[in-house]
């Protein structure tokens, strides 16, 4: 039998996007610290930029350093091509405003991370986007909103923080029933946990800043094409279908082909709003890619053990794990994530918001902070903090309640977390 | 782009971003199986906005082409000829890539006094296609499409570091192969493989040609492309390293700067 040859999965976190260069022999990916590139000639330099030739011609707009880490996150995604940004609000804005307009409206799921509300809710109206939020859960309702002017479906992966779990190849059917694509935040899964592409998805976003980094020392995004959206028999995506006065008329989605939304965000999106990521960034995100799939090991079977044992414990009055039979997604994430739930968790502590508190500030392993992804654990209070400018209907639609706490469960050994969750549980109740 | 019927069928072809006319110097770029325009977008733009006329046709069946896909090369040289006089082009280049470059020998053979140049990329005296990957072609098994891809790159190109900034070429290729209609690689894998007049057309070719050779590929090799340059009575060869089958993303630069010194240095 004749098989098809490529890198597998974690051969692809170390390889894909680099192979040793000619000059140097350097193994490691080389920082690019530079803004520009000189140009062979004259014609060499009006071919770049007219895109008659393939480059680098301003490190706004691409850089070898950052384009390794493109290539090896649309590796491990199975996506055509992806264009990193400085962070993963930037990833997002530029997935929207490459796809419409003033006039543009997206559905999108209200399970989301809290600045993405704010993005959608507040920001977005400002500039003539608008943005009907639904139940991910409730699939007649999303058919519903769904408008003529509809754009785009969205949804994270994971919910954050009830991490609710997306049902991908339902939502995506019933986008591209409506000839819509479907976007989704990928960031607390990974491609490690799930492969949004392979379930029907068009786009996803990363914040390269979690779990893809995994060290929390720096901010990156990226934005990733899985190229098997049809732009021209959806009819409804000028942007890629017609010609862009912008580039002497140069109509993306007949010379890029599947690749014609990922070249119109950077020709466009990078050159004219200009979010770019740094290479130095590129490079200690790179540097933690290549350990993704021993990380994210490690994170799922910890936060599967820390979600059993709060579930046990007299202090805890409600645990949020999709890896738990009592979550309502138990059998969608069995099917959806087989190689387990993340390493998010929501936990709801007896004694309310003073008990928070006490549990919060008596953690000494889990360190007080707002991210989530970092190799080291991590907790807060999202009503208070990374959810607090939602309105009180925000907060409910979305599910946050106020003694509910997130933790981001780290790789440090899983008897020293429990410990510290135990001895701060304690406290909580005195 | 521009738009012609051809056998009662629409004819699309791409044209480098802008149109050309009469007065320019006309170059066609044509597709290997189971392509369309698109796998040549990183040279032809670059003639089109250099005084050239570009037309860079999708076959039958192909792309944005209506109709069947056409069942022979040799079809395929006819109807290459009927787009040149639909296009009112008296004198062309031509360049082709695998099956692509069987159909440019076939036109510089046939109608030698319209051709004044020939680029053959990927290109060889016979292509024969491994019986397995006809048979899953013939299936219309998309795992086709994962074959082709696999192979046509070279190992280097699997590893990516693509001059194209973020593209990942194995994603972008295998995309581009899944838009193909049902039976279409079929049709034309299976063209490549009963195709035998290579070495009597390339007896026939007294036009300047160059080859252009990926020093990796494993479909068309680079001891069959030398076959070709050692019959042609003008060829020359590029050879170009790290570089499978798919020369025009694996080493767009490299691929465009070899066309440009063939057809544009050279005049
Ligand atoms: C799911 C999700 N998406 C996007 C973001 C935004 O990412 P960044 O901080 O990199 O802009 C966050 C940040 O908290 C997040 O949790």
């Amino acid at each position: 039998m004749v098989d098809p040859k490529f890198m597998k999965f974690d051969t692809c976190a170390l390889h894909a996007g680099y192979r040793p260069e000619a000059t140097t022999g350097a193994r490691s990916v080389p920082i690019h610290q530079t803004a520009s590139y000189v140009f062979r000639d004259t014609d060499h330099a009006t071919s770049l930029f007219n895109l008659e030739r393939a480059g680098h011609v301003d490190s706004r707009i691409s850089n070898p350093t950052i384009a390794v880490l493109e290539e090896r996150v649309s590796a491990l995604e199975g996506g055509v091509g992806a264009v990193c940004t400085a962070s993963g609000q930037a990833a997002l804005h530029l997935g929207i405003v490459t796809l419409m307009g003033s006039g543009g409206h997206i559905v999108a799921s209200s399970k989301l991370d809290g600045d993405t509300n704010h993005m959608f809710l507040q920001t977005l109206p400002r500039f003539g986007i608008t943005v009907t939020l639904v139940d991910p859960s409730d699939h007649k309702a999303i058919k519903r909103a769904i408008r003529k002017s509809t754009r785009l479906v969205y949804g994270e992966t994971l919910g954050n923080p009830g991490l609710e779990v997306f049902n991908i190849p339902a939502v995506a059917e019933i986008a591209h029933q409506a000839d819509v694509p479907l976007m989704v935040d990928n960031t607390f899964a990974t491609p490690y946990l799930c492969r949004p592409f392979e379930m029907g998805a068009d786009i996803v976003v990363h914040s390269l800043t979690k779990f893809m980094a995994g060290h929390g020392i720096a901010i990156g995004g990226v934005l990733v094409d899985g190229g098997s959206f049809d732009w021209e028999t959806a009819g409804k995506f000028p942007t890629l279908t017609e010609p862009y006065t912008g580039y002497h008329g140069l109509d993306f989605a007949e010379d890029f082909g599947p690749a014609a939304m990922i070249c119109r965000a950077r020709a466009e999106g990078l050159r004219d709003f200009g979010a770019c990521l740094s290479p130095m960034n590129a490079f200690y995100i790179l540097q933690g890619i290549e350990t993704l799939s021993v990380r994210m090991a490690r994170h799922t079977t910890n936060a599967q053990s820390i979600a059993e044992f709060l579930k046990e414990h007299p202090s805890v009055d409600s645990v949020v794990y999709p890896g738990l039979s009592s979550h309502s997604d138990y059998e969608l994430a069995k099917k959806q994530l087989t190689k387990g739930c993340g390493a998010v968790l929501s936990l709801g502590i007896k004694g309310g918001y003073e008990a928070v508190r006490i549990f919060i500030e008596n953690l000494n392993v889990f360190s007080h902070l707002a991210n989530v992804g970092d190799a080291k654990s991590l907790v807060i209070h999202p009503a208070s903090t990374t959810h607090q400018q939602m309105s009180k209907e925000s907060l409910k639609q979305a599910g946050i309640r106020k003694e509910m706490v997130r933790l981001s469960v780290g790789l440090e050994d899983l008897d020293d977390l429990i410990n510290d969750l135990k001895q701060a549980l304690r406290m909580s109740q005195q | 782009m521009a738009e012609w019927v051809i056998n009662h069928k629409k004819a699309f072809c791409a044209t480098g971003g802008r149109p050309g006319d009469a007065e320019q110097r006309s170059i066609i770029f044509i597709h290997g199986a189971g392509m369309d325009h698109i796998c040549w977008n990183l040279q032809s733009r670059w003639f089109a906005w250099h005084g050239w006329s570009v037309l860079v046709p999708d076959l039958p069946g192909h792309g944005r082409s209506e109709g069947r896909a056409l069942l022979s090369i040799e079809q395929m040289c006819s109807w290459i000829g009927k787009l040149m006089d639909a296009a009112g082009i008296k004198t062309t280049t031509l360049v082709g890539h695998s099956m692509g470059s069987a159909v440019v020998l076939h036109v510089a053979a046939d109608m030698a006094d319209r051709v004044d140049g020939i680029a053959l990329l990927g290109a060889a005296d016979v292509m024969p296609v491994h019986p397995g990957l006809l048979e899953m072609a013939q299936r219309n098994d998309p795992q086709a499409y994962e074959l082709v891809t696999s192979w046509a790159h070279g190992q280097q190109a699997h590893f990516g570091h693509n001059q194209q900034p973020g593209i990942w070429i194995l994603g972008n290729a295998r995309q581009l192969m899944r838009r193909n209609r049902p039976g279409v690689l079929f049709s034309d894998l299976n063209a490549c493989n009963t195709w035998t007049k290579g070495a009597k057309v390339i007896g026939k070719v007294k036009c300047p040609a160059v080859i252009i050779v990926g020093e990796c590929d494993q479909m068309t090799t680079p001891k069959r492309a030398q076959k070709v340059v050692d019959m042609l009575p003008n060829g020359r060869r590029f050879i170009l390293q790290d570089c499978g089958h798919m020369m025009m993303q694996e080493q767009p630069g490299q691929t465009l700067d070899a066309l440009i010194s063939a057809f544009v240095k050279a005049v």
